[in-house]
């Protein structure tokens, strides 16, 4: 007998309860927020550089706008359509993912950030009936207290609530709000979900269960736990358990340290001197510095990479990154930018268009817990560290910065339809008419 | 004087998360300050003026048609999307998508947007206007002092 059979015959348990909830198109909602003339229009948001389309509101979805287009290729439909295109703004859906979590943090002991706009939620302890009840109650505080809706779902196992919220986000019956926990209910639902669509299920293992006939999530969990071991590993078993209703990947409450951080960007127009390559390695080694001080962290390496556009085949192509080591641990963006400069100059090469370069920090660590040996001026280095970020985070960032960034940034991100920061400035709230 | 810039360095550091006050750890030769025992955290505007953080909003009154409530063009308004807007509070409406602020009242089964000022109508909400609360205005700031 298989194995799900031997589960199903023994009325196996589905008492846990964890939930998935997700932020419907979030960037588009965020945009909605502050501006409720957008709330039927269609509404794209493109991604850095104004390149590719990341976001669609349902209605720029029936428009048959796709995922990941390219912004010019869509251009038609969209001005055709009077479609609202935005630049992304991410200060602006950063604290409004916060503000998500932090509301959502209420209804539960147990969340899992899992990215900007899902989490996963431990609801252990609630009678079946009381759960749809109290999803929907989460659900409507959302969109009331942030403005954000959310669809979510709930299943004995996170793999399962992801399913769970797929069909809530599918089915406008279901109010944004599905809960599969008995075994009826689980089956029908594999039944309607292509196994490409389960989470940890990618293209390679999809096109593998293909080959054997595996359609559906349904097909896929009739199969001989042995076999799905010996073909797909260890984890494929636990992507195969936990459609079973076998928990095997818990919430992950602690979010762990952060091991690298990088920061990089593609150029609006292709560079070619180092000048200018310069100067976006200086803004881009602040910019990862600030990160890391913002999270009290220090790094104990970095690496500098810089590439060519590989999708203009006519042009010849370059791509190279050095890894460099700091003297002693460390988070000042004078001495991270002055590194990073000696690495940019060893590996530019002339003759070449360069669309992107980056600065990542290795070996971070909790700036209380290192001190090295040559780190005597560490006091008044994280003075002035201090200083800066005290005025930058006042009066907008980068009001105080090193020389080496430049003045005009000609290379800068494109971002010509960025709304407001209208929770994070001050010159930016939104006007609201008496 | 040397000993002063140092003091300065530090206190820009510490107060970036004001936790407590710089003078508590000073080691003094002379007789301690009676006030120590006394020392209690900073006050905080954000814990007074902000209850829900993560469902408060601020946004920047413009135009005249609230003055006799308070609320003078500039003035930014504190707003609460958690709390339930009630008969006489101060609302941030969407009416026909435009923001507006005005005072909710209720008059029989009829729903008003009432300005504070005579030379401003009333409007009545009516469900074709698309209207929704869009959040509760708890606080007012606004600037005293005139250049």
């Amino acid at each position: 007998m298989s194995y799900i059979k031997q589960l199903q015959n023994n009325h196996s348990s589905l008492d846990n309860s964890i939930a998935l909830i997700d932020c419907n198109n979030f960037y588009a909602s965020c945009e909605r927020i502050f501006n409720p003339k957008l709330m039927r229009r269609p509404i794209v948001v493109l991604s850095n550089n104004d390149g590719c389309i990341i976001t669609r509101s349902a209605e720029a979805k029936k428009l048959g706008i796709k995922m990941g287009e390219p912004y010019f290729k869509a251009k038609k439909i969209i001005d055709k359509n009077n479609v609202k295109v935005f630049s992304s703004n991410y200060s602006l859906y950063g604290d409004i993912s916060q503000r998500v979590m932090e509301t959502l943090a209420r209804f539960a002991p147990d969340i899992e950030i899992y990215s900007i706009d899902e989490a996963f939620l431990g609801l252990n302890g609630f009678e079946n009936y009381e759960l749809s009840t109290y999803c929907s109650y989460i659900r409507r505080t959302i969109k009331q207290w942030v403005g954000i809706p959310v669809s979510i779902g709930v299943s004995s196992t996170k793999t399962l609530s992801k399913i769970a919220n797929n069909l809530a986000k599918k089915n406008k019956e279901y109010d944004g709000v599905c809960i599969l926990k008995s075994w009826f209910e689980i089956n029908e639902a594999l039944k309607l979900t292509p196994i490409g669509d389960v989470w940890g299920i990618g293209r390679r293992l999809s096109s593998f269960l293909q080959k054997y006939n595996i359609k559906t999530a349904y097909d896929f969990i009739q199969l001989d736990k042995g076999w799905v071991r010996k073909n797909m590993g260890v984890v494929g078993e636990k992507t195969f358990l936990e459609l079973c209703g076998v928990s095997c990947i818990e919430l992950d409450l602690i979010p762990s340290d952060k091991k690298s951080c990088c920061v990089s960007r593609s150029f609006s127009k292709p560079i070619e001197k180092i000048h200018d390559l310069e100067e976006s390695v200086s803004a881009y080694g602040t910019r990862v510095a600030e990160k890391i001080r913002e999270e009290g962290l220090m790094a104990e390496s970095m690496s500098v990479f810089v590439l060519t556009n590989y999708f203009n085949r006519k042009e010849k192509q370059y791509s190279n990154s050095i890894k460099l080591q700091l003297p002693f641990p460390t988070n000042n963006s004078i001495k991270i930018v002055k590194r990073a400069l000696q690495g940019i100059r060893k590996i530019y090469r002339e003759g070449y268009r360069y669309k992107k370069a980056g600065v990542i920090l290795y070996g971070l660590s909790k700036s209380s817990q290192v001190k090295g040996l040559l780190d005597y001026d560490r006091e008044s280095s994280d003075a002035i560290m201090n200083t800066m970020d005290r005025i930058n985070g006042r009066y907008g960032s980068s009001v105080v910065r090193l020389a080496s960034e430049g003045i005009e940034k000609s290379w800068r991100m494109k971002r010509e339809k960025v709304s407001p920061c209208y929770t994070t400035n001050f010159d930016d709230l939104v006007e609201v008419k008496t | 004087m040397n000993e002063k810039n140092i003091i300065s360095i530090i206190d820009i550091r510490n107060s970036k998360k004001a936790t407590t006050p710089l003078f508590l750890d000073s080691v003094s030769a002379g007789f301690p300050s009676p006030a120590t025992d006394y020392l209690e955290n900073k006050l905080d505007l954000n814990e007074y003026l902000v209850k829900h953080p993560a469902a408060t909003f601020i946004v920047k009154a413009s135009g005249p048609s609230m003055i006799e409530a308070g609320i003078l063009s500039g003035d930014l308004l504190i707003v609460d999307r958690s709390v339930t807007p009630k008969n006489d509070n101060i609302v941030i409406a969407s009416v026909f998508g435009d923001l507006t602020v005005k005072k909710l009242r209720k008059k029989g089964s009829s729903l008003f947007l009432v300005s504070a000022n005579n030379e401003y109508p009333s409007i009545e909400i009516k469900e074709e206007m698309e209207c929704f609360i869009w959040g509760v205005v708890t606080y007012v700031i606004h600037k005293a002092v005139t250049k």
